[in-house]
């Protein structure tokens, strides 16, 4: 397991240590200090052995998590904790600096004590840390607050505690979608994907009991063959979606989930992941880049790139931006675009070209010319692929939320009591053209 | 509040001024300065003199401050063991807290603090609270009796909390459960035989109930759990299978690749033609998928955990390709796995799309990535036969782009693939030849070198290519030298009218300006068989070669099961067995894949060595040390028909000694003269070249080196009686003559001296210059009486080896200085290498088997030890006197194999396997060492023992 834990600042100085098992030494600390962060070439790994110990580490901004152990542990679950620690720690302070972490360093030692124990991760999750981690000590706890705490922090629902009112129990569902594209020159889709999240806000009484359905086509369909009401057997052919793969935040139930394929649970308050999902068949493509690159000469580029978008006309796309790769031995740009403002940034070696906003079934144009300084280096320019960056108001894989039905026995508030609000958003994720 | 004050750099006599705040009144105060005191602790300043005065801060209500000093304690408290005593009390006062939180802090500090006399006081406050009524507690509690296990084993065994915590896994809450299994799970990898996690039928039950309650640590915990379990039948498999598929959709990724851990080896047990497995197979390849979609590091251990699946069972991704093209933005750690599993994955249906996509790679900037591209291209050229044209002509576009690394990575491939498809593609070879100048690695000189002598034929200037790299024959490395050899003798015995004069050349440079041993060797060998017989040359060095294998670079099959069971580990991203980095007994126990069901064969796979279903690709050769671990290992179990698995464990401690014997006789070299060291150390790395047939070298020949290995040690330097080392003539009228001897552990130089001068010769005195191993004179050279003229007199020196080091050549050359009344004379002996056997050199068997193993097959050297006329036994006896050891003997066809281990005084082991044809007067030594160096010297002492 886990036999220690160091936080280092940019410059290697140690911030938080913190040793949990007797064979991980001080020398550790300085161990990864010398051979990682000082190293002088780029890191190729995040997992180094050294002197028989291994060192798994990850990067928040400019600060160092590192965790230490001598033994065959779970590496998956050494970085999914080192993420979980990131997420605690701005949970509770905010962002990951070293000026946090040192204001707030023994906030941080009285949590690594709490979620590792001899290198075991335990239970992690904000909401409950936060009823018994406060900074403020517990005197004044009663005994009953005391034993819902650890029933809590034990227990089987962990992530939600007992007796939450609100006096109007509201609901937000967010679906926040990445579209992931990889296209040839010639326009040919080499890979693309959809990458989604449903990310709920819930705001909502004691423990109610929800139920979250979609055009999945596994369920569309099944319902199909049930031999339910004809219009919901037209739809299933072009409404529901293939879904590749969906993981769950943990209040999920699993195996009913794989039985049923129903998702059922009962919510954490407030905003957490619900989950998480990948698509990759009929993914509308928002925008389409047709890059046309031309040598002219050793000392000139001519670069034309036309962006179409592919979308309802009603609609309209948002924080457009299109960056085109110049090569390093660049003197000198000029550009002409249709709409919106383009500029050569000489430091990011690439022409940045942004539209604020763009309707559907539209089509724009950038031209530049590129001269370059004469080298007499016989390596090419790589051509690194333009990508862009958009926002639209809609689900590039076409999923939609059919229900959130929510239950609560206990108290009297019913499903047509809670106020819900759903709303899609789709992103670019890594959006490329090879040109 | 701004904690970040403390960090600030103080003044001195900050140690006091701490120690008033420490004894303050006010309560504020008192916090502030704990928390300074960890602060200064954090960043690794030496507080422990503060600690009395932090733990008397122990005894407050307030929960913060007590944590504080709890800190403070756990990493104090080993350091101040009398002291730590203090803190007994409150702890155990703490463990009887109406509060749980508190009982569970103390508890869990308690356990933190490894001091003995602590922990006698813990046994009582820890069963209290194991079955305390707050699960809270009782988590934190089954921890504890993994910690206190830690400190000491025997106590908690004795204490019986071991039962208590097996009684946790029945435990109402499930995190109790979950914390239990992960402290059993730890407790019983240190009794690898003991019976602790006796997991049944109902336990398993229990866990499963406990795997969709719990937290995902504790999912995860269970899951590792799990793995180890072998159900008793497919059936039992199956309904496991099922209740673990669920959690491939777990958002954490340590969950999935547990439960993927568990269904792939669980897999193992289900008939191929049950539908559930052909459901199972499905199911599994959307959350490998998903898991590339995680943050990069986790990708990475993803993908290294993907590489093995793909190699385990192709099927599960072999529709998945595009989800592992490369990114731009991607890490490049995750772009070198990414390439790496798309080869695995290339085949027929999709080579098209990954050769498009290989190619665009070799434009990108770093240079470790682009290389790797370059080589892929050639591995699918070798692994999908009908893309192979294809490939050639990518990399011709590649080299027409002049890139120097491209091009040489590319000549390099496809000197692979000639071998792969003779008589095809060799149009190329014009192209190729174009860049000959621009080629500056090794490696790919090598590999053009080889093709211009393979093809020599059909090149016409073949001749002039070659004798343009002669020009600058020694400064080459051995690889290229080697192989240029090699080639300008194919060259001559293909156009033998034109190239008299650049072979003759060559041998001449091989054999007469070399001190390459093995360049020489291979000089020697050619030489001989062309003067006597070129048509047998003819037959050895134009032999046909074997073709290449498809796969390369797969994980042997032994290994690949073991990894397969250890997914999601750290084992399963080095690729290592944990024995191969894990320290002490824990984690070495191998694991293995169960038997399939119904299949007839699980009695079978149950051996030692076999590895358990057929299916597994038998493309792989086993290297040499490896089957002879195999055959060792049978001879090691006892004879009967079921041979429990011996599990080679390592011994760290041996390990170590050798790397640092290594370091003192290599880091010797600094200093020396470079030359000598520069040769030497490339010795290794021609050794394979010559003993292993290089490409270039045929089948045959690999043999007739073995034989030339013996030829040419120069052999007879060393006489048992005395020598003369310096004669009257150099030295004034001192003669000196000596031997060396080992006389009961003791080395000792026999020194005799002789006055051949008219005067007097007193004050003696001896000196060594530094050496290999570091032999100095124990004493001084006790010559008492005064050495009148005529007189000789006998003088027995004992020497030590821990004198200054430095590599020496030959390696144990000893240069001398002897110092009189008259002058000083330095002269120079050689001494057997015997001398630095030492008695405790014999090896236990286990560690042997390890040892042999990991000693790199690069390390091995053979060599024949002629005219013997002894019985294996006789020899072995013999041996022993000079302390080499017999491990293990074993007879097969009439050979007897004996296996033998030295060690040398700086730790050194040198391992040897000699085989003994009854009634042949030839024995055959293979020996595997550490340092390579010393296998000639060592060869040359069993020679020496054997004879005399």
């Amino acid at each position: 397991m886990i036999g220690g834990l160091f936080i280092y600042n940019h410059k290697g100085e140690v911030l938080i240590s913190r040793v949990y098992r007797d064979d991980i030494g001080r020398n550790a600390v300085d161990a990864f200090r010398v051979n990682v962060i000082h190293a002088r070439q780029q890191v190729r790994s995040p997992v180094t052995n050294i002197a028989r110990t291994s060192f798994f580490h990850v990067k928040r901004s400019n600060i160092w998590l590192a965790a230490v152990t001598k033994q065959n542990v779970n590496a998956a679950m050494v970085f999914e904790f080192l993420y979980k620690m990131c997420d605690v720690m701005t949970a509770y302070f905010g962002k990951i600096s070293e000026e946090n972490i040192k204001n707030n360093f023994v906030l941080i030692y009285e949590l690594l004590d709490e979620i590792l124990d001899f290198g075991y991760p335990q239970n992690s999750e904000t909401g409950a840390l936060k009823t018994f981690i406060t900074q403020q000590g517990i005197k004044s706890q009663t005994k009953e607050e005391q034993s819902q705490i650890t029933s809590q922090v034990t227990g089987q629902i962990g992530w939600r505690r007992e007796g939450i009112k609100y006096r109007r129990n509201e609901l937000f569902l967010d679906v926040l979608e990445s579209v992931n594209l990889l296209m040839s020159p010639q326009g040919q889709v080499l890979s693309a994907h959809v990458s989604g999240r449903v990310v709920m806000k819930s705001y909502l009484s004691g423990m109610p009991e929800c139920k979250f359905g979609m055009n999945d086509k596994i369920v569309i369909d099944k319902q199909g063959k049930g031999g339910t009401t004809d219009d919901s057997g037209k739809s299933s052919g072009k409404q529901s979606i293939a879904i590749d793969d969906c993981t769950f935040h943990q209040c999920v139930r699993l195996s009913k989930f794989d039985s049923e394929r129903s998702i059922s649970f009962i919510p954490p308050d407030g905003e957490y992941e619900l989950m998480r999902y990948r698509t990759t068949k009929d993914i509308i493509l928002p925008f389409r880049v047709i890059p046309l690159v031309r040598e002219v000469g050793r000392t000139k580029l001519e670069v034309k790139v036309v962006i179409k978008s592919n979308f309802k006309p009603s609609l309209l796309a948002q924080k457009i931006e299109v960056r085109i790769p110049t090569p390093l031995n660049t003197s000198g740009v000029q550009v002409i675009c249709m709409k919106g403002k383009a500029k050569y940034k000489a430091s990011e070696n690439a022409i940045v070209w942004k539209i604020k906003r763009m309707a559907g079934m539209k089509e724009s144009q950038i031209s530049a010319e590129i001269e370059l300084l004469p080298t007499n280096d016989k390596k090419k320019w790589a051509r690194p692929p333009i990508s862009m960056n958009f926002e639209v108001p809609f689900a590039p894989s076409g999923l939609k939320v059919r229900y959130l039905k929510v239950f609560e026995p206990k108290l009297n508030y019913s499903d047509h009591d809670v106020i819900k609000w759903v709303r899609y958003i789709g992103r670019s994720g890594i959006y490329e053209t090879r040109c | 509040m701004t904690d970040s004050k403390y960090f600030t750099t103080t003044k001195k006599g900050e140690i006091f001024e701490l120690k008033a705040e420490l004894n303050s009144d006010k309560k504020e105060k008192k916090k502030e300065a704990v928390k300074k005191v960890i602060a200064s602790m954090t960043v690794g300043k030496d507080v422990s003199a503060l600690f009395p005065d932090v733990v008397n801060c122990m005894q407050t209500d307030n929960l913060e401050l007590k944590k504080l000093v709890y800190l403070y304690l756990m990493n104090y408290a080993k350091s101040q063991p009398d002291m730590a005593i203090m803190a007994v009390n409150t702890f155990v006062k703490d463990c009887e807290d109406p509060n749980p939180l508190i009982r569970a802090l103390a508890v869990r500090t308690m356990g933190c603090i490894r001091v003995d006399k602590i922990t006698e006081y813990l046994c009582e406050p820890l069963r209290k609270c194991l079955k305390d009524e707050d699960p809270y507690v009782r988590k934190t509690a089954a921890v504890c009796v993994a910690k206190l296990h830690d400190i000491n084993a025997q106590l908690v065994e004795d204490q019986g909390f071991l039962d208590t915590l097996k009684d946790l896994i029945s435990d109402s809450n499930p995190m109790v459960v979950a914390n239990a299994v992960a402290a059993l799970s730890e407790i019983a990898e240190s009794h690898p035989n003991s019976n602790l996690l006796d997991l049944n039928p109902q336990t398993i039950n229990k866990l499963l109930t406990a795997l969709n309650e719990c937290t995902e640590w504790g999912q995860i915990f269970i899951l590792d759990c799990l793995a180890n379990y072998t159900p008793r039948d497919d059936r039992e498999s199956q309904s496991i299978c099922e209740r673990v598929t669920p959690r491939l959709s777990h958002a954490n990724s340590a969950v999935v690749l547990s439960a993927v851990k568990v269904l792939m080896k669980f897999m193992e047990m289900l008939p191929k033609d049950l539908d559930y497995y052909g459901t199972l197979l499905k199911k599994l390849a959307p959350p490998l998928v998903t898991l590339l979609s995680a943050e990069p590091e986790l990708q990475y251990v993803a993908l290294r955990n993907i590489n093995l699946i793909v190699q385990k069972r192709p099927e599960i991704l072999k529709h998945e390709m595009k989800v592992f093209f490369v990114k731009y933005n991607d890490p490049i750690y995750v772009k070198l796995e990414k390439l790496d599993i798309m080869i695995r994955l290339a085949s027929q249906a999709n080579i098209a799309q990954v050769l498009a996509e290989l190619k665009e790679y070799a434009t990108e900037v770093d240079v470790d990535f682009v290389r790797k591209a370059v080589r892929a291209i050639g591995r699918c050229a070798i692994k999908v036969e009908q893309s192979a044209e294809r490939c050639v002509s990518t990399l011709l576009d590649l080299i027409q782009t002049k890139v120097n690394y491209v091009v040489q990575e590319a000549i390099v491939v496809i000197k692979d693939i000639f071998r792969k498809y003779p008589n095809k593609y060799e149009s190329v070879i014009a192209t190729l030849c174009e860049n000959l100048d621009s080629l500056d690695e090794p490696e790919a000189r090598a590999a053009m070198i080889w093709i211009v002598g393979e093809y020599a034929e059909r090149i016409d200037n073949a001749d002039e290519l070659l004798e343009s790299f002669l020009e600058g024959f020694h400064d080459e490395s051995t690889q290229v030298q080697l192989q240029l050899l090699t080639a300008i003798v194919k060259l001559f015995l293909k156009k033998p009218t034109e190239t008299q004069e650049l072979v003759q050349q060559v041998l001449s440079l091989a054999t007469q300006d070399s001190d390459n041993p093995d360049l020489r060797d291979r000089g020697y060998i050619y030489w001989r068989l062309l003067s006597t017989d070129p048509v047998a040359a003819k037959e050895v060095v134009l032999a046909e070669k074997p073709l290449i294998s498809e796969e390369t670079d797969l994980i042997e099959p032994t290994l690949l099961e073991e990894l397969i069971c250890h997914i999601g580990t750290l084992a399963s991203v080095y690729h290592k067995p944990p024995s191969a980095f894990v320290e002490g007994s824990r984690g070495v126990q191998h694991r293995r894949l169960p038997p399939r069901a119904g299949s007839g064969e699980s009695a079978e796979s149950s051996d030692v060595g076999q590895s358990g279903p057929s299916e597994a690709p038998s493309a792989v050769i086993p290297s040499q040390g490896d089957l002879l671990g195999d055959l060792l290992n049978l001879d090691l179990a006892p004879p009967t028909a079921t041979v429990p698995s011996v599990q080679p464990s390592m011994q760290m401690g041996a390990m170590d000694l050798l790397g640092g014997g290594l370091d003192s006789l290599l880091g010797g070299d600094i200093g020396g003269s470079p030359s000598m060291g520069a040769s030497l150390g490339a010795a290794p790395a021609a050794m394979p070249a010559a003993l292993g047939g290089a490409p270039a070298v045929g089948g045959g020949l690999g043999d007739l080196f073995d034989l030339g290995g013996g030829v040419g040690m120069p052999t007879g330097a060393y006489i048992a009686p005395k020598t003369l080392w310096l004669p009257a003539m150099k030295a004034k009228g001192l003669e000196i003559s000596g031997t060396f001897a080992r006389r009961g552990g003791i080395i000792q130089m026999d020194l005799s001296l002789t006055n051949k001068a008219m005067s007097v010769m007193t004050d003696f005195a001896i000196q060594f210059n530094r050496n290999s191993f570091g032999m100095a004179p124990a004493g001084p050279l006790q010559v008492l009486t005064p050495l009148s003229p005529n007189q000789t007199i006998d003088v027995s020196l004992p020497l030590s080896t821990s004198g200054p080091v430095m590599k020496m050549e030959p390696l144990n050359n000893l240069q001398v200085a002897v110092k009189n009344n008259i002058d000083v004379f330095y002269f120079s002996c050689q001494y057997p290498i015997s001398l630095l056997f030492v008695e405790d050199g014999k090896m236990e068997r286990q560690v042997f088997l390890a040892t042999w193993k990991d000693i790199p097959n690069d390390n091995e050297a053979q060599f024949q030890i002629k005219d013997i006329h002894l019985n294996s036994d006789a020899a072995s006896n013999k041996l022993q006197g000079s302390n080499i050891f017999t491990i293990a003997k074993r007879t097969v066809e009439g050979q007897d194999m004996l296996y033998l281990s030295i060690k040398l005084t700086n730790g050194i082991w040198v391992l040897a396997e000699m085989r003994v044809q009854t009634g042949s007067p030839i024995y055959t030594l293979s020996i595997k060492c550490r340092a390579p160096e010393v296998n000639q010297f060592v060869c040359q002492c069993y020679e020496l023992v054997l004879k005399n």
